[in-house]
């Protein structure tokens, strides 16, 4: 497969902070994976994301999307990238439509085409008949559900998930997982981070666990579990790695 | 463009849905223009027209005390008062009166004050006359050499409330001291009336010799009389603008923590852009304010009282000032909003941060009074400039370029405190 994201000796270490949260991070994300980067609490995963996301620039080393250096082409790199953070990252008191056609706009969407989409997301997500109320009156589900459609209605090229599934019911689950399956289908690469583990193992075609800003392992999921004598699941490969020391940072 | 246009409209819609932020935006204004004004107009009156009782306290019963109470009596806005239930009053009676609140003002004429000015007037007038006479009069001449007599001085007491400002007593105190002079100089005139043997009186104090033309330096002829309502309407309409800092620089910070700004952080759309839809919304905001306030001031402000406020042919500057004072205000609100990371932070401090730009721009009290360090600091308030602007529009019937500088200070000032935002927000959210 086609490499769609290359980092090469990359670093950042915040202004005032003495600590490198990437340390010379070197990575190759191939056109079509569904890519798991997973790691303790201040591993460096939302660094990395932020970072190839384009939101902060890197202290030193390189990035490259397809050809499209991250320097000299961050506008042209957005627009080919969905990001759906963390958070729910939609207006309350604006309903479930005003807010995918204010973000879709962003994308330079025909209006046309964009009301269309909309129309079709949220029928694919279940909540046509939410389309007019406030995002307010929603449950945590459903503001996943739509937070994720934001992040979709441009199709690109790379989807940047950022605990896509935390604090969600098993329905919207469901449906949010199948909505990614789908979108990687049709050749959507995903980056994905999270600490559900077993999520993972069974969602990614490729993992990375990061810790202290630096890849400790990469590999498909099945390969990572067999290269650790005794285990048996991703859970026990990340403890072996990472140890059980807790991670707390403030 | 596009872009442009939607988030303009998506901040319409949520101010649309935020009634308590409207409220603020239009409620809190239009409230506060006609509560100052108001109280403003009111205190004005009581100053300037409202009948003042003054105590008089004649305890001289002679010539002085008459004339006295003669001029208070006829003078306006003054109600003389010289007996309670119909008792007398005395000095000490006269001074529990106004200690205990009762009058703000009591006046004790001294006894014998009349006598003595009498014999004093008497004894000087005999004595320029006898010294006058030296030259060609003999009759007279050894009067002109009697020795010159000593006087104690009468004291008038004026009793002021303690609640009444120094202003207020300075400005009664000279009045009560001109009458005074008044007085004595007709004392004098008389007796030399009397004592030259005089038929009849030459009116010599009949006619006012120097008076005192009291005009307002404007320009042209339409000029409008400066009033309570023409200096409060433009102070207070800037002040409702200048408000607005505080749900805009809400929006930004609300816009942080809802994790919407990572989004718009990470779409292919500049910084610019964004705020561009904020300033465009906010700008329209301030001028549906200006246009409410104005309202308010043409057709409210007869209704209870007040005298109406019409901008007449200057509303079309008064627009262009209202419009650059908000851009004014709109860049110190992103700038807050931009800096502030909670809504505790940016609310309070933008509200604060308002206050004193008013009281340092002029709205509650006129720069010219402040102490002279304050003055200085005054120039430096984007209030002031706009305050300034209006004044020089309404009460100056300044033109366009009169008022280029000011407006010019304000443009500075939202380019500033915009590239400011920018800068601040690149600086901190990539590095």
């Amino acid at each position: 497969m086609e490499e769609i994201i290359r980092v090469h000796q990359l670093s950042k270490r915040y202004a005032g902070s003495d600590r490198y949260a990437l340390k010379d991070l070197s990575l190759s994300i191939a056109g079509g994976e569904i890519f798991g980067l997973l790691g303790p609490n201040g591993a460096g995963k939302t660094t990395l994301i932020s970072t190839l996301c384009g939101m902060i620039k890197p202290t030193s080393g390189e990035l490259w999307f397809k050809n499209l250096n991250y320097r000299q082409h961050r506008r042209e790199i957005q627009r080919q990238i969905g990001v759906v953070p963390q958070e729910y990252a939609l207006y309350p008191t604006l309903t479930a439509t005003e807010n995918l056609y204010y973000f879709g706009s962003l994308y330079g969407l025909p209006a046309a085409r964009l009301k269309q989409d909309i129309a079709h997301g949220l029928e694919r997500v279940g909540l046509t008949d939410f389309a007019g109320k406030p995002i307010k009156t929603f449950s945590g589900g459903m503001q996943r559900r739509v937070n994720l459609l934001a992040g979709i209605l441009h199709r690109p090229n790379v989807l940047f998930l950022d605990e896509p599934t935390v604090g969600v019911d098993v329905h919207s689950k469901e449906v949010i997982m199948a909505l990614l399956h789908e979108l990687n289908e049709q050749g959507t690469t995903i980056i994905y981070s999270s600490h559900h583990l077993n999520e993972a193992q069974h969602f990614c075609t490729k993992i990375a666990i990061i810790d202290e800003g630096s890849i400790v392992v990469e590999g498909k999921p099945q390969q990572l579990i067999e290269s650790v004598s005794g285990a048996s699941t991703l859970e026990n490969v990340f403890i072996h790695l990472t140890g059980s020391q807790l991670r707390d940072y403030a | 463009m596009r872009k442009l246009f939607v988030s303009a409209y998506k901040e319409v819609l949520l101010l649309l849905r935020d009634w308590g932020g409207l409220a603020i935006l239009f409620f809190m204004p239009s409230v506060l223009i006609i509560t100052i004004t108001l109280i403003q107009e009111s205190t004005f009156k009581a100053v300037g027209e409202s009948t003042l009782p003054i105590v008089l306290v004649d305890e001289d019963q002679g010539e002085i005390g008459k004339l006295v109470a003669k001029n208070l009596a006829e003078a306006p806005n003054v109600q003389l008062i010289t007996e309670i239930a119909g008792q007398p009053i005395d000095d000490n009676r006269a001074r529990d009166l106004v200690s205990g609140g009762e009058y703000q003002i009591a006046l004790v004429i001294p006894a014998g004050i009349s006598d003595e000015l009498n014999d004093k007037v008497n004894h000087n007038v005999d004595k320029i006359l006898g010294e006058f006479a030296l030259t060609g009069n003999d009759s007279i001449a050894t009067t002109g050499q009697q020795p010159q007599k000593k006087w104690k001085t009468k004291e008038i007491n004026i009793y002021f409330d303690p609640a009444a400002g120094q202003t207020f007593r300075n400005g009664v105190k000279s009045n009560i001291e001109r009458m005074l002079s008044k007085v004595e100089v007709q004392k004098i005139y008389d007796v030399f009336i009397d004592q030259m043997e005089l038929t009849e009186d030459p009116g010599l104090l009949n006619d006012e010799i120097i008076a005192f033309n009291e005009i307002i330096a404007q320009k042209g002829k339409d000029g409008i009389i400066p009033n309570a309502v023409q200096h409060n309407v433009p102070a207070w309409i800037l002040f409702g603008i200048f408000f607005i800092v505080v749900p805009l620089g809400i929006n930004l910070v609300k816009e942080k923590n809802l994790g919407t700004y990572i989004r718009l952080r990470t779409s292919p759309v500049s910084y610019a852009i964004i705020l561009g839809g904020k300033i465009v919304t906010y700008t329209v905001i301030c001028l549906i304010q200006f246009a409410l306030m104005l309202l308010i001031a043409k057709y409210i402000f007869p209704l209870i009282g007040l005298i109406e406020f019409d901008p007449g042919a200057q509303l079309p500057l008064m627009v262009l000032i209202a419009f650059v004072a908000g851009l004014a205000a709109i860049g110190l609100g992103i700038l807050i909003g931009t800096l502030a990371e909670t809504q505790e932070q940016s609310a309070p401090f933008g509200a604060i941060f308002v206050i004193i730009l008013a009281a340092l721009g002029g709205v509650w009290v006129p720069t010219f009074i402040m102490p002279e360090v304050m003055q200085k600091v005054s120039a430096f308030s984007p209030m002031n400039w706009g305050i300034s602007a209006f004044y020089d529009v309404i009460l100056r019937n300044g033109t366009a370029t009169d008022i280029a500088r000011p407006l010019g200070y304000l443009l500075l000032f939202f380019v500033i405190t915009l590239i400011a935002a920018i800068f601040y927000d690149k600086k901190h959210q990539t590095h």
